[in-house]
């Protein structure tokens, strides 16, 4: 087995490689669970929304829990104006918690945990939001990095660093899912390596802490998710309802 | 079929895991840029398919089921509601109903006593004055009885004395002398026996 922490997040290519042009697509282990996630995600909902019973059997109330839960998450942060927004905001918050959910299970690849899946999200949302910003508000959008009430003297310097904490929007936002998403595991993957070390003998320790992180890192995944979704009303509010 | 296929390739997953563990590399992999444009591409595909699918398939059909499901729990209450009024309603008549039916009785009740009481009123007055009537008549009755009781008995008094007197003296005694006698006797002893 191996010893190195960081080896989990290895990728590596399952089947042939496939090229396009000077671009590698092959099919790798990443691919794999990005599709596990997505197929789990489709046929849980397509299962919980295929019977239309007054009282939902178990799968249909998942699927409706987790449809009220999204839906109220944006109405209370974005408002009735995200609504044409609600099925992209669901398929992320599903598909972030998916993937954080399947790497918590042994021998599993975490999507989230690499940077490119985690910046290419965020730099979709931060574009997208940005071009729905401008649409709707034309140039009166750029009025975001404007704060009202801010005496002239300050406006320039306030000014830098609103443009500079909108344009680092896409770095926070996909830094924070993916360094929460390697840490976890890492920190997992170093105290079983401690059991492993510190045998019959000392290993209890380690693994009382591995039991408690592997709680931890469940309500870890559970809440990136959450905030990655919730950050992403957030700045579709900026965009929808320009509030500065 | 398709599950098969997933679970052969979970499968196949762990066998390369096993390998690629054995084939150690440093530093973070995640900042080696030899799969990004893989894992971009099949992020692209795979989100972009379940987007798709969920916003055009299950996410309409999942709200639908939810609004069918609220408006068919409001038109039930509704019908609830309705119901109530109705028997709410009903209560209110039945209860006239029985308030009315009880003062029809009670009025019933009331007449018929009177009627009762008249007619016993009636009867009374009737069978007293039969009662009167034949108290009035015994009495009279009695007093013509007491009003020829002297006579009777004077007119014994005289037959017995004067056959009395026949019998001791052996002589016809004349009939006139005695009853003088007797009525002389009973006048002046007559309130002692007749007297009231």
């Amino acid at each position: 087995m191996a010893a190195n922490p960081m080896s989990q997040f290895d990728v590596y290519r399952i089947g042939p490689e496939i090229k396009v042009g000077a671009f590698d697509i092959s099919f790798t282990n990443a691919s794999l669970f990005m599709i596990l996630s997505t197929v789990s995600i489709l046929l849980v909902f397509n299962f919980g929304s295929k019977k239309n019973s007054i009282l939902p059997n178990k799968i249909q109330l998942l699927a409706e829990l987790s449809y009220t839960f999204v839906s109220k998450m944006i109405s209370d942060t974005a408002g009735s104006k995200a609504k044409p927004y609600f099925a992209f905001i669901f398929s992320l918050f599903m598909f972030v918690l998916f993937c954080n959910m399947f790497g918590m299970i042994p021998y599993t690849f975490t999507v989230t945990s690499h940077i490119i899946v985690t910046f290419v999200l965020a730099a979709f949302i931060f574009i997208g939001v940005t071009v729905i910003g401008f649409i709707k508000h034309g140039f009166g959008y750029l009025k975001l990095f404007v704060p009202s009430g801010v005496p002239a003297v300050l406006l320039p310097l306030i000014v830098v660093i609103e443009v500079i904490s909108y344009l680092s929007r896409p770095i926070s936002l996909s830094v924070r899912l993916f360094a929460n998403m390697m840490a976890g595991h890492t920190m997992m993957k170093v105290f079983g390596g401690f059991v492993i070390s510190l045998g019959i003998v000392g290993g209890w320790l380690p693994l009382s802490f591995s039991v408690a992180l592997t709680g931890l890192e469940i309500l870890v995944a559970f809440l990136q998710a959450y905030v990655f979704a919730i950050l992403t009303c957030i700045y579709l509010n900026d965009a929808l309802n320009l509030h500065h | 079929m398709v599950k098969k296929i997933y679970f052969l390739s979970i499968l196949f997953s762990f066998f390369f895991i096993k390998e690629a563990f054995a084939a150690e590399s440093g530093g973070m992999p995640q900042l080696n840029p030899e799969f990004w444009v893989s894992q971009i591409f099949w992020l692209v595909l795979t989100f972009g398919i379940m987007y798709l699918v969920l916003s055009k398939l299950i996410l309409p059909k999942i709200s639908n089921n939810l609004e069918s499901r609220k408006s068919q729990i409001l038109e039930n209450i509704e019908a609830a509601e309705k119901q109530r009024e109705a028997s709410d309603a009903k209560l209110k008549e039945y209860d006239e109903i029985i308030s009315k039916s009880k003062l029809e009785a009670n009025s019933i009740f009331n007449q018929a006593r009177e009627k009762a009481l008249k007619d016993i009123g009636a009867k009374r007055e009737v069978l007293d004055k039969q009662i009167d009537n034949e108290i009035a008549e015994a009495e009279k009755e009695i007093d013509a009885l007491r009003k020829n009781a002297p006579d009777k008995i004077n007119k014994i008094a005289i037959e017995t004395s004067s056959e009395l007197l026949q019998k001791l003296i052996g002589a016809e005694v004349n009939n006139s002398s005695i009853s003088a006698i007797v009525d002389d006797l009973s006048k002046r002893s007559g309130d002692k026996y007749y007297g009231n």
